[in-house]
């Protein structure tokens, strides 16, 4: 493997606002990376500045080792799926699919013949001679992603590709795009601000935060071990719990009235912050208080969720925790004293 | 390359204007050649009573014709944007449309069959002048006012209207309240648009006048028959002045508006 | 009920016109106010328009200074257009408004700057004289050239603002696109925003030569004498001879003429 994409401390401004600051990435060939983040996150801005709509104010932007500085979009390695797909009004499905291998003059055969292909990958043989306002939604977004991957690029830039699809579609369609990377081998670059989506489809997920990327990690790890309180938050909304460690390892935390045992060596008085996932808590009516690790508290609210419960505690200490109880246990009624407890390991040490 | 071409054409369509209007200030009495500064042009202008004359039947026909036309055309806009299907949709459709197509050659000499016709047939009008004028040019007017309000009501939201009628208002305090305060702007624009055609029409009024009704273009276009003189510069320099006189209050009148739109979204948001 | 208002008056102020046209192109001529008899039916104009071979070339060359017009007025304004659609915000609708303002001049106005600036003794001839370029004024007014400068002049906003409207609707993003897959700026315009502007295009061609096509002011003020058009003919057919038959049976050939450009452009219009 070798690295395909490489950003190097790349800065972008919008008159006042700084989009992009001094963001690092590197990507490897056939590698598909997810850009998540909120909107003004800076990550489509990011992808246009890679596809070279935006030229960067400070930075390198590498594609193959090549400085891309004014080099303009038509000459780039890479082609974009675009959030509304941009598809051309006026030309056939067929045509808008050749658009890109007529640019290259390649004979009229092999673009039939390469175009038949492409639409064929995606079920998409019998539209060839419908106008894109004759497709329904998700045969437009397949059309706009067979346009960019028939040119066979190296790098796939993708905005928001399934935002536009109803949420039905969106898992099918989600899938329907990893299998074509994978069949394909081109990198893909999703946008997203939708974390199951990263976390489904991407093998790395780069999380991005006012212009920086905060944390780029496999799903997994970066679901597991956010690295700072605004990953933990992003993904599946963990409870933050802040304390001040104790020389015994143990970290003590006012707020919520409870004290946890640290996996991680935190230097005694220092101030610090965890993560507590909703699904690694249990919750039973008050029994004995473990001395480590759990807490009692009020349960406030109980909101049904089809998997399970998603219940809110307000803790002895003032701060309200959010606790997830599986379908097949039973849930007290509102305003009855509870008892939470969680093992060691759900205790992840953010970094802050 | 595209901007150049923008600059050209600006170029263009300002340069007689510009030059028109700086002559206006010469002493010279050839047009168009500098003899020294002088505002005579302009007191000869002001002691033209037959030129006042014309200007003030040209703008008291301007101002009827336009509102008539704004009314008509309202009503036109209206029954075109909203009234989906009825008998004589198509001819009413495109006889909305007809006069923004018609030379004016053919609208002037057909407006004045219909009044020769009308007076056979009705006694009425009784002579031709600023009257039959004023029609001619409500009829041009109101098919512009026509395009400008049924594009605006077009755009509107109906649920707006929907939700007022479900607050307990009646279709006459809807409109009065949603509807016409949403298309007052589509309707002053229609107005000043009917406004200046009036001002700027020769041929129409030229078919449809007669000897009691010479409007200003009528009266100029007679003149500029004869010959050219720095008297016409001067009123130039007028019209412009007064255009854009008009053309700042409107844009004060905007702005105010969109300042206080925009607190109005600042507070909501 | 608030429909029967507007109605009757289209019927009155529309239809009806139109419909007289017809009827007293077919009339006998007749000594009076108005010169013609109602209610009879005569040839004599139809016979006039035949055997007199200046009408048949004053239609065909009304139709060829409109369509000069109209192309040369499309030239212009296209890239004028794209400029405008293409400048920042701000600036739009102080560009905008300088190609308008000249409409708010006043048209004979505009047209006597023409005379002006290019009778023999006008500033031009003056300026040219002045330099020493030419050595006695030269004979720029009531030629060919003059009239469509003036009718050019006249007509270039009318082709700038549709295309303005049009260029600016169109999605940026289609252009990114097409960049995207390896398009050059040339090739960009040439496959996406020639194409798709090409409606507007047309609306702004057949808005400058419809109205052109029965212009009468321009030709009379800055034309040559020959250049006898049908808005002319119309005009002396109706002032100079007190002709109406005649005057109205010119009026409705144009009409019918102008029938097929009129029918383009309105489903232009009402194309969604």
């Amino acid at each position: 493997m070798s690295v395909l994409l490489a950003l190097e401390g790349v800065s972008k401004r919008f008159g006042a606002t700084l989009a992009l600051d001094g963001l690092s990435l590197a990507m490897e060939r056939g590698e598909f990376v997810a850009l998540l983040g909120g909107s003004g996150s800076g990550k489509s801005t990011l992808l246009r500045v890679i596809a070279g709509f935006e030229a960067p104010e400070a930075g390198r932007v590498l594609l193959d080792g090549a400085d891309q500085a004014g080099v303009p979009p038509q000459a780039r390695p890479c082609a974009m799926v675009f959030q509304n797909y941009a598809l051309f009004p006026h030309l056939s499905v067929f045509d808008n699919v050749a658009y890109g291998l007529r640019r290259e003059g390649l004979p009229k055969l092999d673009i039939a013949a390469r175009v038949g292909q492409a639409l064929a990958m995606v079920g998409l043989e019998a539209m060839a001679g419908r106008r894109p306002h004759q497709l329904s939604g998700g045969q437009r977004q397949r059309v706009a992603l067979v346009r960019a991957l028939v040119k066979r690029p190296p790098l796939v830039l993708l905005d928001e590709p399934l935002g536009a699809l109803d949420a039905g579609l969106r898992e099918a369609t989600g899938q329907e795009l990893r299998a074509l990377q994978r069949a394909t081998g081109s990198a893909f670059v999703m946008v997203t601000h939708d974390q199951a989506e990263a976390l489904a489809l991407a093998d790395r997920v780069a999380v991005l935060e006012a212009g920086r990327l905060v944390q780029c990690a496999p799903p997994q790890e970066l679901y597991e071990s956010p690295a700072t309180r605004f990953v933990a938050g992003f993904l599946g909304g963990a409870n933050v719990l802040e304390g001040v460690a104790g020389t015994d390892g143990l970290l003590h935390c006012p707020a919520a009235g409870c004290t946890l045992r640290l996996t991680t060596l935190v230097p005694p008085g220092s101030r610090a912050a965890v993560a507590l996932r909703a699904e690694r808590i249990t919750l039973s009516a008050e029994g004995e208080l473990p001395p480590e690790n759990a807490a009692t508290g009020v349960l406030r609210g109980v909101t049904y969720q089809g998997a399970g419960w998603l219940c809110t505690v307000a803790l002895a200490g003032g701060q309200t925790l959010r606790v997830q109880v599986p379908a097949d246990r039973a849930v007290p009624p509102p305003g009855v004293p509870v008892l939470l407890e969680w093992p060691v390991a759900a205790n992840i040490l953010l970094a802050e | 390359m595209s901007r150049l071409m923008l600059a050209l054409g600006l170029g263009f369509l300002w340069l007689p204007i510009l030059l028109l209007v700086g002559y206006a200030f010469s002493a010279s009495a050839i047009p168009f050649q500098w003899g020294g500064f002088s505002l005579r042009w302009f007191a000869a202008l002001a002691a033209d009573e037959r030129l006042l004359e014309a200007a003030w039947l040209s703008l008291r026909i301007a101002l009827g014709a336009a509102t008539l036309a704004t009314l008509l055309g309202g009503l036109v806009g209206w029954v075109l944007a909203r009234q989906r299907a009825f008998r004589g949709r198509a001819l009413f459709g495109a006889l909305a449309g007809a006069p923004l197509v018609l030379p004016e050659v053919v609208t002037g000499l057909s407006l004045l069959l219909t009044f020769v016709a009308l007076q056979g047939l009705l006694g009425w009008p009784t002579e031709r002048g600023a009257t039959t004028v004023l029609l001619a040019h409500a009829t041009l007017g109101a098919a512009y006012a026509a395009v400008v309000v049924q594009s605006r009501l077009s755009q509107l939201d109906r649920g707006l209207e929907e939700a007022a009628a479900d607050l307990g208002a009646s279709p006459a305090q809807v409109f009065r309240t949603i509807t016409l305060p949403q298309i007052a702007p589509a309707l002053a624009a229609a107005w000043l648009l009917a406004f200046t055609l009036s001002l700027d029409d020769v041929v129409v009024a030229s078919f449809v006048s007669g000897p009691a009704g010479t409007t200003l273009p009528m009266l100029l276009f007679s003149r500029l028959r004869l010959g050219l003189t720095p008297e016409i510069n001067a009123l130039g320099a007028a019209i412009l002045a007064l255009a854009a006189l008009a053309l700042g209050l409107a844009a004060a009148m905007l702005h105010r508006h969109s300042s206080h739109s925009g607190r109005d979204r600042g507070k909501a948001g | 009920m608030l429909r029967a208002i507007p109605f009757g008056w289209l019927l009155a102020f529309v239809a009806v016109p139109c419909l007289l046209l017809l009827v007293i192109a077919f009339a006998a001529l007749a000594e009076g106010v108005p010169p013609f008899a109602w209610g009879s039916l005569s040839l004599e104009a139809l016979i006039t328009l035949t055997e007199d071979g200046f009408y048949l070339a004053a239609f065909l060359r009304s139709l060829r200074v409109a369509f000069i017009t109209a192309a040369l007025c499309l030239a212009l304004a296209f890239p004028m257009a794209l400029a405008l659609a293409r400048a920042p915000a701000r600036w739009q609708p102080v560009l905008v408004l300088a190609v308008l303002l000249p409409f708010w001049t006043g048209f004979l106005l505009r047209m006597a700057a023409w005379v002006g600036l290019l009778r023999d003794q006008g500033w031009l001839n003056g300026v040219l004289l002045a330099l020493g370029v030419i050595e006695e004024p030269l004979p720029l007014l009531y030629s060919s050239g003059a009239m469509l400068l003036g009718m050019v002049h006249a007509y270039l906003p009318f082709a700038v603002l549709p295309l303005y409207a049009t260029l600016l609707r169109l999605d940026r993003g289609l252009e990114e696109a097409a960049a995207d897959l390896g398009a050059g700026r040339f090739t960009v315009f040439r496959t996406i925003t020639l194409p798709l502007a090409a409606p507007g295009a047309a609306a702004a061609f057949l808005l400058v030569f419809i109205p052109a096509a029965g212009e009468y002011v321009v030709p009379e003020m800055l034309g040559p004498p020959e250049a006898q058009l049908v808005g002319r003919a119309v005009w002396g057919a109706f002032f100079q001879d007190r002709d109406w038959p005649l005057a109205c049976l010119l009026a409705v050939l144009l009409l019918a003429v102008l029938v097929l450009p009129i029918r383009l452009f309105q489903r232009l219009e009402t194309r969604p």
